[in-house]
């Protein structure tokens, strides 16, 4: 296998992108795919990937595990945990096509399953935290098996190539959902490789990001104190688990969670109405560690819906625009255009300017 | 000369129009441009080329005599380090418009995004013109060492302000002349308002009367409210940064 995150640097861009049909309409892959590869120049091929919602309507009860492994012992040491845990109703390959470009992939596996209810009992915990707690679990203490996405009717389909290329091996244009992201890789620092593509996912959190978080340890130290383990040694991961606990754990309305992590500079804090500014400098002291610095854009997709955001100062380029019942972001204009040439509304998304596509009926994230 | 971009990828593009200018062709229409990268890109040459669509990011890097008439909105990084010629752009453009720009013209129908004309520069005859007809983000004019960039606010988004954060900032050198007035706040500390004088009224009239020109709008009506001019108050704010006192 190539050299893992930390083992070399490389310097450098990326690509985001993502679609959602408010009333939950079900659309093909084919879509978002035109729309990242119109950005093909974004990537370098070091990674691609995409986050899908309302794929596994059969299965919607269960959590979709989606799993990496590199070689069949770590699945089978995997899988002894899982059944210990889960109750597997289906397992299996996820289906893929071969594609010239794309070699080295590991062992690619998915099961629908539910937690064991005596164990859930056992643990006195949500059933969603039990899930995040064997994710966490799993990829800290399972070397070679890393857990691609762990939500349900959702799932993660990532690895190393082109995200073009990445959409034909998975077969996406097979896949129907109401909310599609996608990522195109240009790796910075550090090398490509399947675990580290975007999108990270945490049930059915998933994030798709470009740009760099310069915040990432002050992020880390502060999240691990609540349980989580950053094993990707990507900065990426971080953002996943910090909107997990801001927004599952602790209840917090999107808005909030936004101010804490692109919260406005103290002197555009100081101008504010006095109820605001009071609201806003108490999320920026409590959460100051939650403050994600450095240049980046981001969509957080859920089964709810999505927000992207860029960060305060907009280091990053982020466009989005809207058509029917049909909302996109992108990290360029043409990327939306490939696949909605005339939109009803489009603009280009201020700093710390979150841009939130929720389904009808849903209010939060 | 028409060449129709869709589905064409930006090398086999720019190496068409090259082509096409080769052959001495001077008026080239592309139709269907949908983020093609780095049209009319160090070109030297006094071609029009109109662009129907979306081009693609660096669209006029580093030009040197091309008109381009963009009949669409650009996106980011539109005459970076441009030398020569003129952009019309009939609709918004992205971040980092006029990025190092030394030269030529750039006229913006609407609105603009972050860091517009940062590091602007000049040098003797060589005088960069940014109009911007629509709003701005923040950053405008970050490291201005050179040039005029003119802000109008006559559209773009009803809850954005003509001017984002940040005004300014590093600015020391050129003139920045933004149609109204500008809130203190948002000026960095390099810059302050200064009277107009008779000659920035003319330059205006000349430049503002361009922009009138090209999107056919009414120069007077745009001339009639008053701008506020801002200069940096130091050609070199950071001299004595690195000198051992």
């Amino acid at each position: 296998m190539s050299l893992r995150e930390g083992e070399v640097r490389i310097p450098s861009g990326c690509a985001i992108s993502g679609i959602m049909n408010r009333k939950g309409y079900l659309f093909s892959g084919h879509d978002i795919i035109q729309s990242i590869a119109l950005m093909h120049d974004r990537s370098n091929g070091l990674g691609g990937g995409f986050a899908a919602y309302g794929i596994y309507p059969d299965y919607a009860d269960h959590y979709a595990i989606h799993m990496f492994y590199e070689d069949s012992f770590c699945r089978e040491e995997t899988e002894l945990f899982i059944n210990d845990h889960f109750n597997v109703e289906v397992g299996g390959r996820i289906p893929t096509r071969k594609v010239s470009s794309i070699t080295e992939a590991p062992i690619i596996w998915r099961y629908f399953v539910q937690p064991k209810a005596e164990k859930v009992m056992e643990m006195d915990l949500e059933e969603d935290e039990y899930v995040a707690r064997l994710v966490m679990q799993i990829n800290a203490k399972f070397p070679g098996s890393f857990v691609v996405s762990s939500g349900k009717n959702m799932g993660a389909f990532k690895g190393v190539g082109y995200p073009e290329d990445i959409g034909e091996f998975y077969k996406l244009d097979s896949y129907k959902g109401y909310l599609w992201t996608a990522h195109g890789r240009f790796p910075t620092n550090t090398p490509g490789w399947w675990g580290g593509a975007h999108p990270f996912t945490l049930l059915d959190w998933s994030i798709v990001h470009n740009g760099e978080i310069s915040s990432y340890d002050a992020n880390r130290r502060y999240i691990e104190m609540f349980g989580y383990k950053c094993t990707l040694q990507t900065d990426t991961e971080v953002i996943t688990y910090l909107f997990d606990l801001l927004l599952r754990k602790q209840g917090l309305p999107l808005k909030a969670v936004v101010t804490a992590m692109a919260a406005p500079l103290w002197s555009n804090i100081e101008r504010l109405a006095p109820e605001e500014r009071e609201l806003v400098k108490a999320i920026r002291t409590v959460y100051s560690p939650l403050l994600v610095n450095g240049p980046f854009s981001i969509i957080l997709g859920s089964r709810k819906g999505f927000v992207a955001l860029n960060d305060r100062i907009k280091l990053r380029a982020l466009v989005a625009a809207e058509k029917d019942d049909f909302i996109y972001v992108a990290s360029e204009e043409s990327a939306i255009r490939e696949i909605c040439s005339n939109p009803d509304r489009l603009w280009s998304v201020a700093g710390g300017e979150p841009v939130i596509g929720l389904l009808e009926g849903v209010e939060e994230l | 000369m028409t060449i129709d971009a869709k589905g064409i990828y930006y090398r086999q593009l720019n190496e068409a129009i090259k082509a096409s200018l080769q052959d001495k062709i001077n008026t080239i229409e592309l139709q269907n441009v949908n983020g093609q990268r780095y049209i009319g890109a160090g070109i030297t040459n006094d071609a029009t080329i109109s662009i129907q669509g979306t081009p693609g990011n660096d669209l006029a890097a580093y030009m040197d005599g091309l008109t381009l008439q963009v009949y669409g909105n650009a996106q980011d990084g539109v005459a970076n380090t441009m030398n020569k010629g003129t952009i019309i752009i009939h609709g918004d453009a992205g971040d980092a418009l006029g990025y190092a720009m030394r030269g030529g013209e750039v006229y913006v129908k609407g609105s603009v995004g972050y860091r517009v004309a940062i590091h602007m520069k000049e040098f003797q005859e060589k005088v960069p013109l940014v109009v911007v007809g629509g709003k701005a983000g923040s950053f405008f004019g970050e490291y201005m060492a050179g040039g005029i960039l003119i802000l109008l606010g006559l559209r773009g988004r009803e809850e954005q302000p003509i001017v984002g954060d940040y005004c300014g900032t590093g600015m020391h050198g050129g003139i920045m002349y933004i149609r109204g007035s500008v809130e203190e706040h948002k000026l960095g500390k390099e810059v302050k308002p200064v009277e107009m004088t008779e000659e920035d009224h003319q330059r205006l009239a000349l430049y503002v009367g361009r922009f009138a020109e090209h999107f056919g709008e009414d120069k007077e009506e745009i001339l009639a409210q008053p701008f506020t001019k801002l200069i940096p108050y130091n050609k070199r704010p950071y001299g004595n940064l690195y000198v051992g006192a």
